[in-house]
């Protein structure tokens, strides 16, 4: 009898409460398909009488969402190879090779993850600004290539990999960029994917960076564009919503596929510091 | 001929080279040039000009630095227990054998990974002063004199600070979920022989168990909540007045609104000691742990 009152109590507890998480998804869905003057009414009404599918099809034309598609994807791409490419690069030189000032080396980079971004905004947007990057997507991919935290994330990893393994392959004669090619980053793939998704993330998300960079409106990624549309036509509810909807899904696949990877790099990052 | 020990040394700095060389211009760069701009004058156009501690000085009479200062300060303050002890109840629920705990876990997680832009635009239509979803609900309670929320003096911090709560608790969860998985169950064994309930199990094991974990987050927790500033944006503006007015809010302001280079570097510095401040108390919690 007391076991099945705690089971009862727990889930009645774990509903409640994923329902608070969830309402405004549901809230979101449901709007995306009502008519504007019917979004904010009393009493509530989750499923619409007559759905406004045409919400979904009108979004594209009031706003170039296509081409905020292509340039997010574009930005997001990028910058997760870049990231995935050097970051595995330099952390199996910071894992597995001798060489001066490696330690001082790493220092610097574990130091830079403790200054918040938000510190060097304002100099790295003067910098890149003369360069001719502002209002590039170049600049956005620059911006978030090349974080310590994937350096680092990917070092761990490979610490854990015995050396032994290196040594061996050194004695058979493989160079270490082929040791790197042929054995770290086959044995990596749990830590790029980690690496990669949280990447993926991050800069499909991003809203200040294209924000502070981005000023052609063509150029605008998803994230930007979304806000851009809610300022300009508050009282467009139905199709905020739908927006908004789409703008998650590409994430929410991500997430869902990959869940696994997300959860393991949290803890395992997580706990360590 | 280059000596072994040299073209050992080469090819290491040929793997760090291509990350290096990027997180030197776009990172370390601007960290450096961040300390030097705040102390000088500099609008973007006119020569750059040293001015000690002027920017400084400055402050010490903007009132809307104060403010945002103070914002910040309850941002943070407000934040932090309760996302604490929401992702600790969070994880402790899903940490008992339940069926379906994924699909929960997927639920609290997800707002998360979720477009902060989305979320927000969401949460302002829940949120609304007329008939929005939490109105509704507050009426149908009988409550009166609704609060208009986002545009309320007394409820915008309110409204943030919940956003922020339920966008983030998933992931707190995560680290207490893995945290929890971490305690042996032969601590919770010996205690069930030893006749203790629930409650004590938690007060004697797991809640001291927890503790690097929970130190770990309250410090993560900080540090984020200093840093807040696009949910600000997204949802109250800096409004009513300067009620939310945050430190990076006012930063963004005087660099890219009045091309006040130098003086938001100065006051991206203060943010810097603020965080610096909460990373050197991790570290001697860190140190502290791995002793005991």
């Amino acid at each position: 009898m007391r076991t099945v009152r705690k089971k009862v109590t727990i889930y009645t507890g774990l509903i409640v409460l994923s329902m608070f998480f969830m309402v405004p998804f549901l809230w979101m869905l449901s709007s995306s398909l009502k008519l504007d003057k019917d979004v904010l009414t009393v009493p509530i009404c989750w499923i619409p009488e007559i759905p406004q599918w045409q919400n979904y099809v009108h979004i594209w034309k009031r706003i170039p969402l296509l081409q905020y598609t292509v340039n997010t994807a574009k930005i997001t791409i990028c910058t997760t190879i870049i990231q995935l490419f050097t970051s595995s690069f330099a952390a199996y030189a910071f894992a597995k090779l001798e060489f001066k000032y490696r330690d001082r080396l790493f220092l610097a980079y574990i130091g830079t993850i403790a200054v918040p971004w938000q510190v060097y905004m304002v100099p790295q947007f003067i910098m890149l600004r003369s360069l001719n990057l502002n209002d590039t997507h170049l600049a956005i991919i620059l911006l978030h290539a090349f974080t310590a935290f994937g350096v680092f994330l990917m070092r761990q990893f490979y610490m854990s990999i015995p050396d032994e393994l290196c040594e061996a392959a050194r004695i058979d004669g493989m160079s270490e960029y082929k040791i790197y090619a042929k054995i770290m980053l086959p044995l990596s793939k749990p830590a790029l994917s980690t690496l990669a998704i949280f990447t993926f993330v991050n800069t499909w998300n991003d809203f200040l960076g294209p924000y502070i960079y981005l000023t052609t409106k063509m150029k605008k990624t998803i994230q930007i564009g979304l806000r851009v549309f809610m300022d300009d036509y508050t009282q467009e509810y139905g199709m905020i919503m739908a927006a908004s909807v789409l703008s998650l899904i590409p994430v929410m696949i991500i997430f869902l596929s990959l869940q696994k990877y997300f959860v393991e790099g949290i803890a395992s990052t997580g706990v360590k510091g | 001929m280059l000596s072994r020990k040299r073209k050992k040394s080469l090819v290491a700095y040929s793997f760090i080279a291509p990350n290096f060389i990027g997180f030197s211009i776009f990172t370390l760069g601007p960290v450096i040039y961040a300390f030097i701009l705040a102390f000088h004058s500099w609008n973007g156009n006119n020569p750059i000009e040293f001015v000690g501690l002027e920017n400084f000085v400055i402050m010490g009479s903007d009132s809307r630095f104060w403010a945002a200062l103070k914002n910040t300060i309850v941002y943070t303050v407000s934040v932090v227990p309760v996302t604490m002890m929401l992702a600790l109840g969070l994880a402790l629920l899903l940490n008992a054998k339940v069926m379906g705990k994924e699909i929960f876990r997927t639920i609290v997680f997800f707002p998360y990974v979720a477009s902060l832009v989305a979320c927000a635009a969401v949460w302002n239509i829940i949120f609304s002063p007329g008939a929005g979803l939490v109105n509704i609900i507050l009426n149908a309670l009988g409550v009166e004199n609704l609060p208009r929320w986002a545009a309320d003096k007394q409820w915008a911090m309110f409204t943030v600070v919940a956003f922020s709560i339920w966008k983030d608790v998933g992931y707190y969860m995560i680290i207490y979920l893995a945290g929890l998985q971490g305690i042996s169950g032969e601590l919770y064994e010996a205690a069930s022989l030893d006749g203790a309930g629930g409650i004590q199990k938690f007060r004697y094991i797991t809640w001291p168990q927890l503790r690097p974990t929970t130190f770990f987050i309250v410090i993560m927790l900080t540090i984020n909540g200093f840093k807040i500033y696009d949910r600000v944006m997204l949802i109250t503006e800096g409004g009513p007045g300067t009620e939310t007015l945050v430190l990076v809010y006012h930063i963004y302001d005087k660099a890219f609104k009045s091309s006040q280079f130098g003086y938001a570097s100065a006051m991206a510095i203060v943010l810097f000691a603020l965080v610096l401040i909460v990373t050197l108390v991790q570290f001697k919690g860190e140190k502290k742990y791995a002793n005991s």
